[in-house]
């Protein structure tokens, strides 16, 4: 026996075979050559198969006439257009309908979400069902019941459907008004923005002071009384206009309209508040409701849609006023109010100096066609509507997830300090929510867009519609058209993911 | 002894919860009229399901003309949906364009395939691995000969015949089964410190994770037979089956990757002190424990894949959708007001059937394994 | 019966402040009830705790004590008899629980720290936004528990990067910067390594030296010795056995405090 020293020399020999680095290094060679040969396979037999067909390659198309219609588009599209403005149209077609997509899905998820683990029996019985009927049916089949069975069994253009506001539907889809601002109207929109980062600093200020000093400002307070006096007004007359011209038609509605508004908007301001207040509540609750259930329920007298419309606005009020009574003094509430009226007071203000105007066009139907207007055409409605309704089952399912990720003890912990509902939300269980419903819900938003392109098989003209179906039959050039759609897909992922990595490295929780 | 002590003299005897805590009354109390804005919220449900739910039961039974009712009977006014449509075109929706004197034969299919999968899904059933074997190896075999013909005196059936929801069902079924083994390869490729391959099944699981199915299955459709020498001719449905696994496989394999994550650096160093080679680690040690992490997401991907199987439609392959929606468009004797809206219910059932069957199963397995997210 | 010889710090402890009021009753639990569904947790609670009571509850596992103080700051609801804290009967309305619970901290067994906010932002979150404190006193009373549970270097750190028993003081920490007149401890030591208990007892230890009414519910008997003033134990829900501690473990009347105290005493 002899003892052997333990160092690098002595370890036990492996033959060349199996050593594990040459072996991986053999595999990987042996993989690569096979891919290179596979590859080459594929060049040659495409090569061979295009020559045979007459066909030409290259990405030298994107400059040619492209010479077909589109039937939607955002930006100016002839006939005369180039390939790559079909390119540019598919791609801005597939962001709107994402866009509006995920705007509307992430409202409708949310709402169920929570609706979802809610304490009331019906409501999260309702989401849950709304959940699992959705999601567990294939997108395409949705958006073809949308296409096929609703909106293409539309009555014809002279039979069409009018909705509120002008609007009208048929079987060419959805035609709205068309808003067409003037050159005034453009101070309006400078104003909307301005007012919106005003009230943005006005309301970070004041949250900064009541953290600093512990209640928000003197010059917040006061005025925050008197602007939520003048809400209170304005929705209170709004209200009581709709409720007295319809439901009491009385001679002078409006005069009466505007003394009890301006006595309900004094009365808020008093020690009175709470019952000013609860009247408010009834009186827009009770307008709501009433036009609601009177929509959902035509075949019931109105008499009894106006009784159960009071009943509910009653409760509500009720609600309101022990709201209102147990609320915090005036300066340890946020100045909500003030915000509004800027955001919306401002504006109007504007617009009403300026002398701008908002006309609206009209569609008319005339002949055989509606002119003027805004159409949206049934197979973005389609898709629109079915994307959204069908990934916000999926982001519902996200947010429920979410939240219940947060341990209970955290809101026992937050409880137990005092904290009140609003604030427990706020401060504690949202935040960490948030961080674990964000990336999945990126994910959703990914799938969304992802999804859009089953628009090709309703006729939206979005990115693989336009660049996969129609480019590919008048250009020929399948596999550059299949090139460009998969990169510009392959972009999406690539700038979400770096979002996310971005977002998840900076809102990580610190562990040991 | 001070007056603080205290010690009770008789145990005090459980009691049931005084009425006003249990019963259906304060069931409702707690879970329908909590608060009063909860009342509203009820009653709002409530009021809800009196406008949603009568017009649709309307719609699906009681105004619904049943399946030996005619064409007339649908086209009148009020009439809700058309079954009788649905089931006079029944076997175009299962079968598609297959021999009516066949159909036998993709009925043994369907039948010898609920016979093995049924036994496999129940966990107490034995004989698990000769019964995975028999479905997964022996019944492709067996159904792929019984389906297309040609031998034993068979009459050959292209596959063009095929349709409905026997190709959802094949397609799917493809799918989820050949994508198992590749997303596992996958996901183990992009594991390995051999950096091209690692490279390699990176870049092809985020291509394929990136782009719709659509594009993938476009590829496979069109651009599959350019790929090919000239003069081959591959088969439209192999050509769909392509797409679907490829794209599975990519989605199994970022799956599975989770579950190999899961799994704690001991186990790994464990099974390499044993000196087992790297395959026998991955197959005796570390798969095994991985895969029973990952069955739910693999239940979940394969939900989705059932899906998607709907869009091979745009493909041009005839599946259920496809034939639900050429019959809607084309039946032209069974022409009405609601026989699209008929055939897409349908559709819909049919699918939302097998869904929520899988999503069911795996939170059964789920609780069964304790694998599952908990609190 | 064995006795408890387990001391927990070595030094006198300090009596001086440690008065139990003769008058001033800080909670009053009567004839109180509890069920979960059809299961009765609490079972007739009598409980009259004086100011400046320190009182630890005993008992086995299921036994309800941490129902009974998470009954005492409404995070559960009881269903018949009375609880009074302060004077504010506990009832559904929202106003009186928010009145208690400024009044009462409340110590977890799993801390129940805020992960996203770093220590500091954890202490001053309540005072800030329940009390309406400005920040930079908040911050400076939130600096000053810190250093009582001593721990002030680790302000701006956040929960996850501290030990156990680091965390158990950032909690008792976040509950004194409420300026509470009652603290409920639920079982505050036993997700923690012995090492580490040591320094959440010292805590409490002082806290009671400054007299804070506080109730916990415990398995450290050389705490309850120490510290309490009144040891209670309970068993199915309901109040078996109450004494001084002194009397309590050497002399347990009933025969199920007597087991209980053979098995934890050995
Ligand atoms: N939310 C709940 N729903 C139903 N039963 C519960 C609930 N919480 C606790 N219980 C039951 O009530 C009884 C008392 O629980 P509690 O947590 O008060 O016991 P404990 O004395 O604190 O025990 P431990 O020493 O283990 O903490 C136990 O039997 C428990 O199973
Ligand atoms: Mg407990």
């Amino acid at each position: 026996m002899t003892t052997r020293e333990m160092g690098h020399d002595a370890a036990p020999r492996v033959s060349f075979f199996n050593d594990p680095v040459i072996r991986g290094i053999i595999y990987q060679v042996v993989v690569a050559v096979i891919l290179i040969g596979f590859i080459f396979w594929i060049v040659g037999n495409t090569a061979a198969n295009l020559a045979a067909q007459n066909k030409t390659n290259g990405f030298d198309f994107l400059w040619k006439t492209a010479g077909f219609d589109i039937s939607f588009a955002l930006l100016p599209w002839s006939r005369a257009s180039y390939y790559w403005e079909a390119l540019l149209v598919g791609i801005t077609n597939t962001l709107l309908v994402a866009f509006i997509g995920i705007v509307f899905a992430t409202m409708l998820g949310f709402t169920i979400g929570v609706a979802r683990l809610s304490s009331n029996f019906i409501v999260a019985r309702l989401a849950a069902v709304y959940i699992e009927t959705i999601r567990n049916i294939p997108l395409l089949l949705q958006l073809f019941f949308w296409y096929f069975a609703v909106l293409k069994t539309m009555p014809a253009v002279r039979q069409s459907i009018a909705l509120p506001f002008d609007s009208f539907i048929n079987q060419r889809g959805i035609m709205v008004p068309r808003p067409t601002p003037d050159q005034e109207f453009g101070w309006v929109m400078v104003a909307i923005v301005v007012a919106l980062i005003v009230a943005g600093v006005i309301g970070g200020w004041a949250a900064r002071i009541r953290t600093r000093t512990g209640r928000y400002p003197v010059q917040i307070v006061w005025p925050g009384k008197l602007a939520d006096a003048v809400v209170t007004f304005l929705v209170a007359f709004v209200a009581l206009v709709v409720l007295l011209g319809v439901v009491f038609p009385i001679a002078s509605f409006v005069p009466v309209s505007a003394i009890v508004a301006a006595a309900v908007a004094l009365g808020s301001l008093t020690r009175y508040a709470a019952i000013a207040k609860a009247a408010l509540t009834f009186f827009v609750a009770f307008v709501l409701c009433n036009a609601l259930l009177g929509f959902m329920f035509s075949w019931v007298p109105s008499l009894m849609v106006s009784l159960i419309s009071a009943l509910i606005a009653l409760v509500l009020g009720q609600v309101v006023y022990s709201n209102t009574a147990n609320r915090p003094p005036s300066d340890a509430r946020f100045p909500l109010a003030l915000l509004v009226l800027i955001i919306v007071g401002v504006p109007a203000l504007v617009y009403w100096l300026t002398g701008a105007t908002l006309a609206f066009e009209v569609p008319v139907l005339e002949r055989f066609n509606f002119k003027g207007g805004l159409q949206l055409p049934p197979e973005f409605v389609a898709l629109a509507f079915g994307l959204t309704i069908y990934t916000a089952s999926f982001i519902a399912e996200t947010v429920r997830a979410g939240i219940q990720a947060v341990n209970r003890g955290q809101t026992e912990a937050a409880q137990s300090l005092g904290l009140k509902d609003g604030d427990r939300l706020r401060l504690v269980i949202v935040p960490q929510a948030m961080r674990v419903i964000i990336p999945p819900l990126t994910s959703q938003y990914l799938n969304l867009t992802k999804n859009s392109s089953l628009g090709a098989a309703i006729g939206y003209p979005e990115l693989f519609n336009v660049f996969g179906g129609t480019s590919i039959s008048q250009s020929g050039r399948a596999i550059e058209c299949m090139a460009i759609i998969m990169v510009v897909y392959l972009t999406f992922s690539l700038i979400t993911s770096a979002i996310m990595n971005w977002y998840n490295a900076r809102v990580r929780l610190v562990e040991r | 002894m001070t007056d603080i002590t205290y010690v009770r003299p008789s145990l005090v005897e459980a009691r049931p919860a005084p009425r006003s805590t249990t019963g259906v009354l304060a069931w409702l109390q707690k879970n329908l009229f909590a608060t009063p804005t909860d009342a509203v919220l009820t009653l709002f449900g409530a009021l809800f399901l009196l406008w949603a739910v009568p017009p649709l039961v309307n719609f699906v039974f009681i105004n619904a003309v049943g399946i030996n009712g005619t064409v007339e009977e649908c086209r009148v006014e009020t009439a809700g949906a058309c079954w009788a449509y649905v089931w006079s075109e029944m076997e175009f929706f299962i079968y598609g364009f297959y021999d009516m004197s066949e159909l036998w034969r993709p009925n043994i299919v369907f039948a010898l395939g609920a016979a093995l999968l049924i036994p496999l899904l129940i966990p107490k059933v034995p004989f698990k691995r000769t019964n995975a074997l028999l479905l997964l190896i022996v019944f492709p075999v067996i159904s792929y000969y019984l389906l297309a013909g040609g031998v034993f005196g068979l009459k050959p059936m292209p596959t063009e015949k095929w349709g409905g929801l026997l190709v959802t069902l094949i397609i799917s079924a493809v799918g989820i089964i050949v994508s198992f083994p590749l997303g596992i390869i996958l996901a183990l490729g992009r594991q390995s410190k051999m950096p091209v391959i690692k490279m390699l099944c990176i870049g092809f699981i985020e291509l394929v994770r990136a782009v719709p199915l659509i594009t993938i299955l476009f590829m496979a459709s069109i651009m599959l037979p350019l790929f090919m020498p000239q003069g081959t001719t591959v088969d439209k449905l192999l050509r769909a089956l392509v797409g679907v696994t490829l794209f599975s496989a990519a989605y199994v394999a970022e799956i599975v990757r989770g579950g190999l994550q899961a799994i704690p650096r001991g186990q790994y160093e464990a099974a390499a002190s044993l000196g087992l080679s790297y395959w026998k680690q991955m197959y005796f040690i570390i798969l095994p424990q991985a895969l029973k992490h990952v069955i739910p997401g693999i239940v979940n991907n394969a939900i989705a894949l059932f899906k998607d199987t709907s869009l091979v439609y745009i493909v041009g392959m005839k599946d259920l959708l496809e034939a639900v929606k050429t019959k809607n468009d084309t039946a032209l004797e069974w022409q009405s007001g609601n026989t699209a809206t008929t055939g897409y219910l349908f559709a819909a059932a049919v699918f939302w059937m097998f869904c929520f069957s899988m999503s069911r199963y795996s939170m059964f397995m789920e609780r069964r394994l304790n694998t599952g997210y908990k609190r | 019966m064995s006795q408890v010889s387990e001391t927990i710090v070595e030094r006198e402890i300090d009596t001086s402040h440690m008065q139990v009021s003769k008058t001033e009753v800080a909670i009053d639990v009567i004839n109180m009830h509890k069920w979960y569904g059809d299961f009765h947790v609490l079972r007739d609670i009598n409980l009259r705790v004086m100011k400046g009571e320190r009182i630890v509850i005993a008992g086995p596992s299921g036994s309800g004590k941490s129902t009974l103080i998470r009954c005492i700051n409404r995070l559960e609801e009881h269903q018949e008899g009375q609880i009074i804290v302060n004077g504010t009967e506990l009832t559904a309305d929202l106003k009186r629980i928010d009145e208690v619970r400024r009044e009462v901290g409340m110590v977890f067994q799993h801390f129940n720290l805020f992960p996203h906010l770093t220590i500091l932002q954890n202490l001053t979150l309540a005072p800030i936004w329940v009390r309406g404190i400005p920040k930079a006193e908040a911050e400076a009373t939130a600096m000053h528990y810190l250093e009582r549970v001593k721990i002030p270097e680790q302000a701006n750190k956040f929960p996850g990067q501290l030990s156990g028993g680091q965390q158990q003081r950032v909690a008792i920490a976040r509950s004194l910067c409420m300026q509470p007149r009652i603290m409920l401890f639920d079982e505050p030591t036993s997700a923690l390594d012995p090492e580490m208990v040591k320094e959440v007892l010292e805590v409490m230890i002082s806290l009671a030296e400054e007299g804070m009414t506080m109730i916990c519910v415990t398995h450290e008997m050389g705490f309850a010795r120490q510290v309490a003033n009144r040891v209670i134990f309970m068993d199915q829900g309901q109040i078996i056995e109450q004494n001084e501690p002194e009397e309590f473990f050497s002399n347990p009347q009933h025969e199920r405090t007597k087991l209980f105290l053979s098995q934890i005493l050995h």
